[in-house]
């Protein structure tokens, strides 16, 4: 469904890809871990045309990514990045049918999808005349995952969704997002330092590290099978406070 | 913004609808002799039907000169003596006629002289000359105890003092540099007993002096002149001959008295120019309207606003524009924003001076100066505004699929929109003030009272075009927080308030 082919990125001097490739599961979610700075990110932003790779392609389904094809891949793809990128100056429910809005959607059709992804997301109703600095975090956060969703995609990219939640809350909307992954049964690939995160939300985790992919596969087999020292140290960087004892 | 325009369009059209066929333009200098003279001439040509326009202290003699050169005004008061000494000293012409020669060589055409010689004089109280029996310079001679006190600059110009002096044969050794004001108050306590002044000089009549005849004829003539666009000939006939009207009728004394009506008795330049034109040819203008304050301040009002919308709407619309330019494409913005800092380290001043070639006097040079002026603000504050959107936030309208042109209208103009009011008020007020200045273009507006009331010394008419500036500046900048109110999203205050 998602492929990089030999994806180098290059920043200036700085490598942030070599020579990636990596193939996705349609269907499934894959999720890509590592430490700050590994690349991780540069293969979401690649996804959506964001940024392009010095070297090798990038594949959404059958497209090839490049200027020419970018917005449509666009409306196939959604994106949630950090922080949401909510725009302040629009209240929530403006947030989230903008882009289809713009893509010529009827009314209607707005209003019908808009009440399916409240109910998905448990977004509460009256909120949505609210405005992104009215709301709590898990608020923002669901906003930036209904404005993700609005249009359909096959494909849903989630950048660190849950890094600016106090741990709480995290924890709710990584139970409900699971959920709502497995009943849209869409294409997922999801950011995340954290491995518990990776474990509980991915089909597959793909271990990075300096712009390269280190092991990918059940959590399982990155606690028996590490494929590298950096790997276990990875491992066990991230242990819970229950295993020290 | 679109209230701006339709302001500006508004009193655009107000002010065209008074059109029909062009008036006759009348310059004048920034002194008062001058406005009184052209306050005459305008009277004079109204008498016979004619559409007048006075632009009254234009500035100096050059840019009067320029100005009736390129034909934008018809006709002025200028002096003999300036014209050979400044205006045509280049031409290094030897007589006033060869002067007259060279000014048709030109297309400018001479009337006169008005009958006055507005040359430097020496005076002394009546009572004391006529004590000692002074009637002329080389009485001086006579009285080496006499104390001198004159103005620094005719104590160091060649045709000053000095030449004078030699000239005269005059003994006295220890003359006086002082202030103009301070001699005249030096005369009346006995402190100074000759003083040099203006022949024409209100002061004359007020302080009761004897000008001094200057018998071996050494202060050089400035004879009053009209001078007028030939062209006036075929275009407007009998113009010229009317105008001749004016020609060897107002004597020294008579230009004394009225310059003291303005100066000493604080009446208007229009009044005293009806008694002048009266007295001078006999005729009775048709009528003279001496404007109330409240007319005179709300004139003003309509030509500062005039100005001021059309000038802040091309701002906005410009400002915008570059604005933008410069946030989107990236080897813009140095040449952008290094122009419009540029021009802001040109002096207001000089630059009405420097763009007179190309955009001449009047309003549009004023607008011109205030749009250049203006931009700035709105320019810098757009691209920051532009600029400094958070990285995330451009990033999620990429993706979401909108294009260019969608980014801009509904993401960043909105949210650079708090920093694009901040500039557009800060235009609001640079624009306001700055206008003040077109009054020396005779573009009217608030700083014509301004400089009336500094030439004339009078506090209340300085305040007639001060106070109403003040006004419509704090006027414009509500107007500009209402619209701010209308057009920033509420969800963009929320920050504010954090």
């Amino acid at each position: 469904m998602l492929a990089l082919h030999g994806v180098t990125k290059r920043f200036g001097d700085t490598v942030a890809l070599d020579d990636v490739s990596l193939d996705v599961t349609a269907g499934r979610t894959t999720a890509l871990i590592g430490p700050s700075g590994c690349g991780k990110s540069t293969v979401l932003r690649l996804l959506v045309g964001l940024v392009r790779p010095s070297d090798g392609e990038v594949m959404v389904g059958d497209v090839l990514v490049g200027r020419d094809t970018e917005r449509a891949v666009r409306r196939t793809v959604g994106y949630v990045i950090q922080e949401g990128g909510l725009f302040p100056h629009m209240t929530a429910r403006r947030n989230v049918t903008l882009a289809a809005r713009h893509a010529g959607w009827t009314p209607e059709r707005i209003g019908e999808r808009l009440e399916t992804l409240v109910a998905l997301t448990s977004f509460p109703g009256d909120a949505l005349d609210r405005y992104p600095l009215q709301l709590s975090g898990g608020q923002r956060q669901r906003l930036a995952l209904m404005r993700g969703l609005m249009l359909d995609p096959d494909v849903l990219l989630l950048d660190e969704p849950f890094a600016a939640l106090d741990p709480v809350v995290r924890h709710e909307l990584q139970e409900e997002l699971r959920a709502i992954f497995e009943r849209l049964g869409k294409t997922v690939v999801l950011v995340t330092h954290d491995l518990a995160e990776a474990s509980f939300l991915g089909h597959e985790i793909v271990l990075m590290d300096a712009g390269r992919i280190v092991q990918r596969g059940a959590f399982r087999d990155f606690v028996d099978a590490p494929a590298t020292p950096f790997v276990t140290r990875f491992v066990r960087a991230q242990r819970a406070p229950w295993d020290a004892s | 913004m679109r209230g701006a325009l339709l302001l500006a369009m508004l009193l655009a059209g107000g002010g065209a609808a008074v059109g029909g066929e062009e008036p006759l333009r009348v310059g004048s200098k920034k002194f008062t002799e001058s406005v009184i003279l052209g306050d005459t001439v305008k009277l004079l040509l109204e008498s016979d039907g004619h559409r007048v326009e006075h632009k009254k202290q234009l500035g100096g003699s050059r840019i009067l000169f320029d100005a009736l050169e390129s034909g934008e005004i018809d006709v002025y008061p200028e002096y003999t003596g300036t014209l050979l000494r400044e205006l045509l000293a280049d031409a290094r012409l030897a007589t006033w006629n060869d002067a007259k020669v060279h000014l048709r060589s030109r297309g400018i055409g001479v009337i006169g002289p008005l009958g006055f010689n507005n040359t430097y004089a020496l005076g002394m109280k009546e009572k004391r000359a006529a004590s000692l029996g002074i009637r002329m310079i080389s009485d001086l001679r006579e009285h080496a105890g006499l104390k001198l006190g004159f103005t620094n600059e005719f104590m160091q110009r060649e045709d000053g003092w000095p030449g004078l002096r030699t000239r005269y044969d005059l003994p006295h050794e220890d003359a006086r540099g002082m202030d103009h004001d301070m001699a005249y108050r030096g005369l009346g306590a006995g402190e100074v007993d000759v003083m040099d002044c203006y022949s024409t000089d209100a002061e004359i009549v007020h302080y009761g002096l004897r000008t001094l005849e200057d018998d071996l004829a050494y202060f050089p003539s400035y004879q009053a002149v009209l001078l007028y666009r030939v062209a006036l000939e075929t275009e407007a006939q009998g113009i010229v001959a009317l105008l001749s009207q004016l020609a060897g009728r107002i004597s020294a004394d008579l230009m004394r008295r009225m310059n003291a009506g303005v100066k000493i008795e604080r009446r208007a330049e229009l009044a005293v120019a009806a008694e002048l034109l009266e007295a001078a040819t006999g005729v009775r203008p048709v009528e003279v309207i001496v404007a109330t304050r409240a007319e005179r301040v709300w004139r003003r009002t309509k030509e500062h606003l005039l100005m001021t919308a059309i000038a802040l709407t091309a701002i906005i619309l410009l400002g915008l524009l570059l604005g933008v330019a410069a946030a989107k494409v990236r080897w813009l913005a140095p040449p952008i924003l290094g122009f419009v800092g540029l021009i802001w380290t040109v002096p207001a001043l000089g630059l009405f001076y420097v763009m007179m070639p190309v955009v001449g006097l009047y309003e549009k040079a004023a607008i011109t100066a205030l749009l250049l002026y203006g931009l700035l603000p709105v320019v810098r504050n757009t691209q920051l505004g532009i600029t400094t959107i958070a990285k995330p936030i451009m990033e999620s309208a990429h993706v979401l699929g909108l294009s260019a042109w969608e980014r801009l209208r509904r993401i960043e103009l909105p949210l650079a929109a708090p920093s694009i009011f901040a500039g557009i008020k800060s235009a609001v007020v640079i624009t306001v003030g700055t206008a003040t200045i077109g009054a020396i273009i005779g573009a009217g507006g608030y700083g014509q009272p301004i400089l009336t009331g500094i030439r004339r010394d009078d506090m209340a008419i300085v305040l007639e075009g001060l106070l109403p500036a003040m006004g419509m500046a704090l006027v414009l900048l509500m107007l500009t927080d209402l619209v701010e109110r209308l057009i920033v999203s509420p969800g963009l205050r929320l920050k504010a308030d954090r």
